[in-house]
């Protein structure tokens, strides 16, 4: 299974990299195939034309004027499933895509623990052991996964309807999906800050592919470790010197 | 109703005493009365829904029985159920319940809406649907406790029973109402309807020995704008299943008026925290941090 999962993946990375090109400078490093960088922005396509169609019809009081963007209130209302099921789909391929460095290790538990210095800049770095991905991505990466569940499952009997699911359990599945697409909305302010004004330099992972070498060393030291051989710290300080021509 | 009020007499020119003419109208809300123990099943009222409202032609099935439609449809809104209900001394009880929206005073449906306009409730009581407005979503049909609005899948829009609104606001009965011709249908004020069906009730618990007999008028919805005499009140399941305690689920009355608009504003905290964390602690950047520009003098320092 995993074997199979592993095939797929290759397979696509090949097949994108044929049709796209990352260029690494020197003092970079490749961070995200342009597979995964399509996905990415595939399923923030569908994420965002998914919510602002969901915002008409979960406040309409407020949000209103959303739905003239995609031709009035019954489009809007025809049109978000489909959003949904092409969200869910990519960010599927995603999942499979990263399920591996998506794992919890113990090291993350040790960097949640820590959280409060990372966030608060009191540590300017991420601990020495923090990989491609830290522990808070990969909180909102499964907090997704199990989102795009409860979307789908919730999804699937309101647009059904309650003819065949039965009137309770439309009733049900609307405030889960409520729940859900809060938890979501929440979560992207903080993917979007944390990826642009947040942490500079991180956005052209996802545009570029290429990340600086400074950027990898601060904040993914162990990746930077892998990929490079060199130990984080001792890279950092060793550019702190030559900047300052100690 | 409140246009006619404005064309009530109110002052005579030299004419003393009470004005005849002054406030008659004593209520504002209408009622339906379906009367199941006279209803013989003609139909009549079928007919006259789908011809006052301009309905579409329905292909209707049999199986044998009266019954040539299992419920209500979109371009259907006034069915009668026909159920044949075995009693304890071996016969058999055919009851006829003309089935249609019950205009609830807590509308489920209006409720459930989340479309701007789509669901009104008039003062006079009707609910109506402005298909205008309506988005298609279909949470109407779960906030129903009747099973009433239907949806088109063509037009893509919801549909029911009017109380031919457009009717009782030119001062006329509506459709149904006029076809009947057992005198099981009556429409006027709910006040009057529901003396009339109490009264009604007494009679057939006293004279014809239905001791069950009773008005159908649920509190649970607040009551309704329809209401049936039933031979037996404690049982109106068995009329086609028209439910003993109707509910409006709570996710459309709690949540949707108090936690919705809450946890709304909770989801923006995310977007509050992060522009506190811009200002407050700033960005992390990559390390090493660039070593400083020499300070010019009077610059400010930050």
């Amino acid at each position: 299974m995993a074997s199979a999962v592993e095939r797929f993946d290759n397979k696509a990375r090949e097949t994108f990299e044929s049709w796209g090109q990352t260029t690494v400078y020197r003092g970079e490093l490749l961070r995200h195939p342009v597979y995964t960088r399509a996905l990415h922005w595939m399923v923030a396509l569908f994420f965002f034309l998914a919510l602002f169609s969901g915002f008409g019809i979960y406040l309409p009081w407020l949000f209103r004027w959303f739905t003239p963007i995609f031709g009035g209130g019954q489009l809007s209302r025809t049109m978000h499933p489909w959003f949904g099921v092409a969200f869910v789909f990519f960010f599927a391929l995603q999942a499979l895509n990263w399920l591996k460095p998506m794992a919890w290790t113990p090291a993350d538990t040790n960097w949640m623990r820590g959280m409060k210095k990372i966030v608060s800049g009191e540590e300017k770095m991420d601990p020495p052991e923090t990989g491609f991905f830290n522990a808070g991505q990969k909180v909102q990466f499964w907090e997704i996964v199990i989102g795009c569940v409860v979307y789908l499952i919730t999804g699937i009997v309101m647009w059904a309807g309650a003819g065949t699911f039965g009137r309770i359990s439309v009733a049900i599945s609307y405030v889960l999906h409520d729940i859900s697409a809060l938890i979501m909305l929440g979560g992207i302010f903080i993917h979007i800050y944390e990826s642009t004004f947040g942490q500079p330099g991180t956005f052209q992972a996802m545009i570029r592919g290429a990340v600086s070498e400074a950027w990898a060393w601060t904040f993914h030291p162990a990746w930077y470790k892998e990929i490079t051989g060199r130990d984080a710290r001792q890279a950092c300080e060793e550019e702190r010197r030559r900047m300052t021509g100690e | 109703m409140a246009d006619r009020k404005t064309l009530q007499t109110e002052m005579i020119s030299a004419h003393p005493g009470p004005v005849f003419g002054h406030g008659v109208q004593r209520d504002l809300e209408v009622c339906k009365l379906v009367d199941t123990t006279i209803c013989i099943g003609c139909k009549a009222c079928e007919v006259a829904c789908v011809e006052w409202n301009d309905l579409p032609f329905s292909p209707t099935t049999f199986d044998n029985t009266y019954q040539t439609m299992r419920e209500t449809r979109w371009n259907f809104w006034n069915l009668i159920k026909f159920t044949e209900h075995p009693q304890a001394d071996g016969t058999i009880q055919w009851l006829m319940r003309k089935d249609q929206c019950m205009h609830c005073a807590d509308p489920g449906c209006l409720a459930a809406c989340p479309a701007d306009g789509a669901i009104v409730k008039y003062a006079n009581g009707i609910v109506d649907f402005n298909q205008e407005n309506c988005i298609g979503c279909e949470f109407c049909v779960s906030g129903c406790p009747f099973d009433i609005p239907k949806f088109n899948p063509l037009t893509k829009r919801v549909y029911k029973c009017s109380l031919c609104s457009d009717r009782v606001g030119a001062g006329l009965e509506p459709a149904c109402i006029k076809a009947c011709p057992t005198g099981c249908l009556k429409f006027g004020t709910k006040n009057d309807m529901k003396f009339i069906a109490e009264e009604r009730a007494q009679q057939l618990r006293d004279k014809f020995g239905m001791e069950k007999a009773g008005v159908y008028d649920p509190q649970s919805v607040g009551g309704t704008h329809v209401i049936y005499v039933l031979h037996d009140a404690t049982d109106p399941e068995r009329y086609g299943g028209l439910p003993k305690n109707p509910q409006i689920p709570w996710s459309y009355t709690v949540w949707k008026w108090l936690f919705k608009p809450v946890l709304g504003t909770f989801a923006l905290f995310g977007l509050l925290g992060v522009c506190l964390h811009y200002v407050t602690s700033g960005p992390r950047r990559a390390q090493p941090d660039l070593p400083e520009a020499p300070k010019k003098k009077g610059e400010h320092n930050g």
